[in-house]
């Protein structure tokens, strides 16, 4: 692309007193960047936030089931996955110094062992799901519908319906993390993403640090409640 | 002059050849507010025929053309498409793209690929919300739609039920609301990052004030919404239980989610029309804005206390009485800014030399319709009056003097006064101003009728009514007939104006603000020449006449 080449010129606005005034241009607005990045993290957490409202209200109208049905997810995997994903936000972060430092080869190893820190997470995500179908609780499954003879109480199925939906939410900004990453690299390698111009692998960062904060309230919400529990 | 950086790059990728490409393709945030104009009244224009389409059926009692489920599809479309399609994307979309980087001397928004991007995005919203529509069958030598049927807000647990193709329309909902936070976004950051030298934020238009405050709105509220469409959605076909009383769930959660955004999006709407309305005022009164921090000021905090009132939709659903009681006191509470705005307005007129051109004309006529519109909401907003007269045609006609009389009446005033700046001509003043008279007593004629109507009980969104409503359903339709012809008149003017107007110099309103200062009319690629250095308020008039005056490189000269 021609275009990135070709250097931007601020432009100068003079006073009535003959001072000189730099305009700010849209061009290579590293700050204008990371603003617009932080309030588009505002929204994720506006909607997140809405989930977590919906959960309280819930947890408030049926408590016991909410324990019991937080007692039978598998506390194990899902303690893995936090210390994966902890792990994964460090790497993402030592990436990010390593670029400001200068030191691109490092950074992108780094942002290597990320990803890989992010595809284990979603395996063991998927091995979690996969043993919760077999014992029969998944979105459509008779369990969590209501009026058969499988079906678990209002609680449970509202607390396991809202499960799915925000691991599975979270899974997929894990997912869109991947591919956001896969273009950094891509960015790097073709000198886009620089130690001097760094605002895409700073966003980058800021977004994996968003979807690490989520899951950090995610794992205590839905796996600790019932951790003491007489199922557990 | 030599070709600048936004020469080569004034489209989102590649160097399109063609006209049509490059406009598709443009990065120019002028090009893209026109382009959402021109998309945007297309479907307004669908959404009125909707309308009509009912106000034919209502003329008598009984049926007439449309059956019943027919009809509840023809609300539903007309709702979804004015409340999603035109209204919210509405005055942000057009004239903050257009308007707004002009007023704080900006040479584009601050992410113009995004803003290209989000253009795009709310094309997709459309056609997915439009999908539907063509989803028809011919059953009996009868059409049979397959439309969503449960109104605009669906509500749960009917439209988890309904067997019509809500699914698209939530898709739909959704999509455009990303669309509508990444405006709001770009926006934001253009604001706070663009404004040229010396503006600082109490030397902004009052219209970016308004474009501001909106943006907020538009960020922090959309996402609710979004996420809540979504649960439906699961809910639907997942059966996840959120919003289904037979798992569990709490309908009436939906409301609230619903209306968390739902109802600050009705000043997300407003407050852009107010800033059109703080624009024309003191260009046409000849005289410095009144109170201009307390307008700043109250469009923030509408939009603040805005965010706080959404109860007031469920005061019948089920909600405790001392949640009533606060939701209710709130919704007091916005009255204030508005109504300091308006005494702002009318004492920036008092000794004024007040020029009657059409956009003043339709400011002055949004004053009282926007009046009757705000203040019949503060009767709804009494807890007594409301239990009596939620859902009748007295709340449906506040929401169309509100939403009709006083967004979309400041939308066409804010077209007549910015069409000179986007299209270098003029139209034909005495028929645009006869456009606004027609306008104006069809409007009249087909919503004051309502209130009556709706305060003897007519309920709305019904297929059938009682004989003693009839009168009131004929003169709402004749008024409806009237301002469907006002609408075609208007437009076939405006649009006489784009093909045969006369030019009509830059600045032909004697404006102050920084939009009117350009090099041309219309607008240059990248807006003006220079950017100036802003030391002076936006509005200062002495005598009747602009005070800051520019040379060619806009350096001050006066």
């Amino acid at each position: 692309m021609a275009h990135d080449s070709h250097e931007y010129i601020p432009e100068i606005a003079v006073d009535r007193n003959g001072n000189e005034h730099v305009v700010q241009g849209w061009q290579g607005d590293n700050y204008g960047g990371k603003l617009g990045f932080w309030l588009f993290m505002l929204t994720e957490v506006m909607m997140f936030g809405a989930m977590f409202m919906v959960l309280t209200y819930y947890f408030t109208l049926h408590h016991a089931d909410f324990i019991k049905a937080s007692s039978e997810l598998d506390r194990t995997l899902g303690g893995i996955n936090t210390v994966v994903l902890l792990i994964s936000a460090l790497t993402m972060g030592l990436g990010l110094l390593k670029m400001r430092s200068g030191d691109v080869k490092g950074a992108k190893l780094m942002i290597w062992a990320t990803m890989l820190l992010a595809v284990i997470f979603l395996g063991v995500k998927a091995l979690e799901w996969t043993n919760d179908y077999k014992e029969g609780i998944f979105l459509g499954l008779q369990g969590l519908q209501s009026g058969n003879e499988f079906s678990k109480p209002f609680g449970e199925i509202l607390f396991f319906g809202m499960y799915f939906t925000m691991t599975g939410l979270h899974g997929f900004h894990i997912i869109i993390g991947i591919g956001l990453m896969l273009w950094l690299l891509k960015r790097i390698n073709s000198g886009k993403v620089t130690p001097e111009h760094n605002i895409l692998h700073f966003n980058i960062a800021l977004y994996w640090d968003l979807v690490h904060l989520i899951w950090v309230f995610v794992f205590p919400y839905f796996y600790m409640t019932g951790a003491g529990a007489i199922h557990g | 002059m030599s070709k600048s950086y936004f020469d080569e790059t004034h489209c989102a990728f590649g160097h399109p050849k063609s006209t049509f490409m490059q406009w598709m393709l443009t990065v120019d945030h002028k090009r893209i507010g026109i382009m959402y104009a021109v998309v945007m009244f297309t479907f307004f224009f669908v959404a009125v025929a909707a309308a009509l389409t009912m106000r034919f059926e209502l003329f008598a009692p009984g049926q007439q053309f449309i059956d019943a489920h027919t009809f509840n599809q023809a609300f539903t479309l007309h709702g979804v498409i004015m409340v999603f399609l035109f209204i919210i994307p509405g005055i942000p979309a057009v004239f903050g793209n257009i308007v707004m980087p002009l007023m704080i001397g900006a040479k584009d928004v601050s992410f113009p690929r995004l803003n290209w991007f989000t253009f795009w995005l709310y094309i997709i919203g459309c056609i997915v919300a439009l999908s539907s529509l063509f989803n028809f069958n011919i059953a009996d030598g009868k059409l049979v739609f397959n439309f969503a049927d449960t109104g605009w807000t669906f509500y749960a647990p009917y439209s988890l039920n309904t067997d019509t193709n809500v699914v698209t329309a939530l898709v739909a909902a959704f999509i455009l609301g990303m669309a509508s936070i990444l405006t709001g976004l770009n926006f934001l950051v253009t604001i706070h990052r663009l404004r040229a030298p010396g503006m600082d934020f109490f030397k902004m238009p009052l219209f970016v004030w308004g474009i501001y405050a909106t943006a907020w709105i538009q960020l922090l509220a959309t996402p609710v919404v979004g996420i809540t469409l979504i649960l439906a959605l699961l809910e639907k076909y997942f059966g996840i239980g959120i919003f289904d009383p037979s798992k569990g769930g709490d309908p009436v959660l939906f409301q609230h989610l619903f209306w968390i955004y739902s109802h600050p999006a009705v000043y997300l709407m407003i407050l852009p029309a107010f800033g059109i309305m703080s624009e024309i005022i003191p260009a046409f009164s000849r005289r410095e804005i009144f109170g201009y921090h307390t307008i700043a000021l109250s469009s923030a905090s509408i939009a603040g206390v805005g965010y706080l009132v959404w109860g007031h939709h469920l005061f019948t659903s089920g909600m405790s009485d001392t949640a009533k009681t606060i939701f209710s006191f709130l919704t007091f509470f916005v009255a204030i800014p508005t109504g300091v705005k308006f005494y702002d307005w009318v004492a920036t007129m008092y000794k004024g030399k007040i020029v009657l051109a059409t956009p003043m004309l339709w400011a002055l006529g949004t004053m009282i319709t926007f009046a009757i519109g705000g203040l019949s909401g503060v009767t709804i907003a009494m807890i007594g009056a409301d239990i009596h007269l939620q859902d009748t045609y007295y709340t449906i006609a506040h929401f169309h003097y509100a939403m009709l009389g006083g967004v979309v009446f400041l939308f066409f005033a804010g077209i007549h006064y910015w069409f000179p700046l986007v299209f270098g001509k003029m139209y034909n003043e005495t028929r645009a101003k006869l456009a606004f008279y027609i306008l104006f007593i069809g409007f009249n004629l087909l919503w004051f009728p309502m209130f009556i109507a709706g305060y003897y009980g007519m309920p709305r969104r019904y297929f059938d009514y009682l004989p003693e409503f009839q009168i009131y359903h004929q003169i709402s339709f004749w008024g409806a007939i009237i301002f469907v012809s006002g609408l075609i008149f208007m437009f076939y003017t405006l649009i006489q104006g784009i093909r045969k107007g006369k030019p009509c110099g830059v600045n032909p309103w004697n404006a102050t603000t920084l939009e009117w200062h350009l090099p041309s009319s219309p607008p240059p690629l990248e807006n003006h020449t220079k950017v100036p250095y802003v030391d002076f308020r936006p509005y200062e008039y002495y005598h009747g006449q602009p005070v800051v005056k520019f040379d060619e490189n806009m350096k001050r000269i006066d």
